[in-house]
């Protein structure tokens, strides 16, 4: 019998998600020109908002702190949605086949870009609130609303991120993964990020206050600048809760059904 | 234990309508080459896919080194490595990240697992390629980074999915080298190919697959067998081949042909008699079903 043991056996659960993990954060630092989109497009957004239109949305000169939350959910949905194109390729390629047939917990895969985009929209977010500072955002926060704020923002990016991940694991191919995740995107401007609801004709203004991302808004918006949040944050945290529960369910059901399967 | 390293019983496939696998048998002895050889689409990655435990078989049976890949699937994967029909590698990682990344999620601590990377990058000639990204790499450098990839656990068995198409000559001759060694290793290789050549140069044991059935199975010796003794050829003056037919060998048979021809043949025509070739087996045993790949074969 000249058949041989195998020399080395299996990857323990923390290091397969901690190689997994440091991969995509990796894959992050290398597709440069994801991360400037990421970083440039929300900040071209805010000054726009900002300098732009904000002179005519609201002429006292208090657009800014208006404007701000809303910035830095279009900056994490956009953030987040490069997750579908990262997982759709990996779908694509041979090497999910390799790690399928290696004695590991192959999602760990899909794992790793989660968590690569939580960091990244993370870091992202710290650069748009810089940037915000700088052009005359002013929030009345303090640390604990400020680390509420974050623990939100942190919520939503996740949610998203999940969401995309489903995305890019139904969609056949990386191009439409990213073209099903723009629709998401235009989520944010029918909701209160840039203009109040009650501005909106009264179809639309239904439309917009029942979806996700109004009371996201309204609970970092009160949050960091005191507006009124009444029940907003426990809408907002079930909206993410009840999202983040189907995602991850559509996610692990269709990355075993995909098997074999390119 | 036995000393079959794969084997399958009664396995069958079927995507939607289309039946892909209809009853697969054979057996793979430890330690040695195997090649399955068919057309595109005659279910070859299929049958890898399911030995490999990336898909379920809707019946039979497969066994790879004794335990089942469907009810024993997690004990399967301890054993096997698998290089796919597209390069299994990360195209924005180097080289060496890759091999580095496989062998930490092989259970290698981060010093052994930096220490077989360099191993395998020297053993493939690529330590000068260690820190480029491998979208630079051109397609023979990938599959030698896929297949040293494939090494970094030593697994009993190896999966090769059509390992040099799309290789050049050189490429491929040097694949087929590292191919070899590995079988001094004991390691078992399974691979699939549609080169009548590369099954004849690398394989003990040929088993062509055909519309999802094994239609014949045995060394290259046996198969070309199976056709007849040998084939008798007629080569005009430029050395083209004019006639070809197949014969006993015998004397009597040769004569026979011979006389038959006779008056049909342009002066200068030389004659020669050889066994068949894989083309001729190939051509022989799918011949009928797919006229389309008679001709690719032949040509």
């Amino acid at each position: 019998m000249t058949s041989r043991t195998a020399a080395t056996g299996t990857a323990t659960y923390a290091v397969t998600n901690a190689v997994f993990i440091g991969r995509s954060l990796r894959l992050s630092l290398r597709n440069t020109e994801a991360l400037i989109m990421a970083i440039m497009l929300p900040v071209m957004l805010m000054l726009l908002f900002t300098y732009v239109f904000g002179g005519a949305l609201d002429p006292g000169g208090n657009y800014v702190d208006y404007v701000v939350p809303g910035i830095i959910l279009l900056c994490a949905g956009f953030g987040s949605s490069s997750t579908a194109v990262d997982v759709s390729t990996d779908m694509t390629n041979g090497i999910i086949d390799r790690f399928r047939t290696m004695p590991i917990r192959s999602f760990g895969v899909i794992t790793g870009h989660i968590v690569a985009s939580l960091t990244r929209n993370l870091l992202a977010t710290a650069i748009v609130i810089g940037v915000a500072l700088l052009v005359g955002f002013r929030p009345s926060a303090d640390v604990a609303g400020w680390l509420a704020a974050i623990g939100v923002i942190a919520l939503f990016i996740l949610t998203f991120t999940c969401l995309f991940a489903a995305i890019g694991l139904v969609s056949g191919s990386p191009s439409a993964a990213s073209g099903y995740g723009f629709a998401l995107l235009f989520l944010p401007y029918l909701s209160s990020a840039f203009v109040p609801t009650d501005t909106m004709p009264v179809w639309l203004r239904g439309v917009a206050d029942h979806q996700p991302i109004t009371p996201v808004i309204e609970t970092i918006r009160g949050l960091l600048t005191g507006t009124s949040i009444g029940n907003s944050a426990w809408i907002a945290v079930a909206w993410c809760a009840g999202i983040l529960l189907v995602a991850a369910v559509w996610s692990i059901r269709s990355f075993h059904k995909k098997a074999g399967r390119r | 234990m036995s000393t079959c390293a794969i084997e399958t019983t009664g396995l069958y496939k079927r995507f939607g309508k289309q039946t892909v696998l209809d009853g697969i048998d054979l057996t793979v002895p430890a330690g040695t080459i195997f090649a399955l050889l068919g057309p595109n689409g005659a279910g070859k990655t299929t049958l890898v896919n399911i030995l490999s435990t990336l898909i379920r078989p809707d019946d039979g049976k497969a066994l790879v080194v004794g335990y089942d890949v469907v009810k024993q699937k997690e004990t399967v994967k301890q054993s096997i490595s698998l290089t796919g029909q597209f390069a299994a590698v990360d195209d924005m990682l180097t080289a060496e990240e890759n091999l580095r990344m496989i062998g930490r999620l092989s259970g290698l601590t981060a010093a052994q697992a930096r220490k077989r990377a360099a191993e395998l990058l020297s053993r493939f000639e690529l330590t000068p390629y260690a820190g480029k990204r491998v979208k630079t790499f051109s397609g023979g450098m990938r599959r030698k980074l896929d297949l040293a990839i494939s090494l970094t656990a030593e697994r009993p068995v190896l999966f090769l999915d059509e390992p040099t198409t799309a290789l050049d000559t050189i490429s491929r001759r040097t694949l087929w080298e590292t191919i070899l060694q590995l079988k001094q290793t004991g390691t078992t290789i399974f691979l699939t190919t549609q080169y009548l050549e590369e099954a004849e140069q690398l394989a003990d044991r040929i088993a062509v697959i055909s519309g999802g059935r094994i239609v014949a199975a045995g060394t290259a010796d046996e198969l070309k067998a199976r056709i007849g003794g040998a084939m008798l050829e007629l080569r005009d003056a430029q050395d083209e081949v004019i006639r070809s037919v197949p014969t006993t060998g015998h004397y009597d048979d040769i004569r026979q042909i011979l006389n038959r021809i006779a008056g049909e043949v342009p002066p200068l025509t030389r004659v020669g008699i050889r066994t068949p070739s894989m083309d001729d087996v190939f051509v022989a045993l799918t011949s009928g079903k797919m006229n389309k790949n008679k001709e690719e074969s032949a040509s």
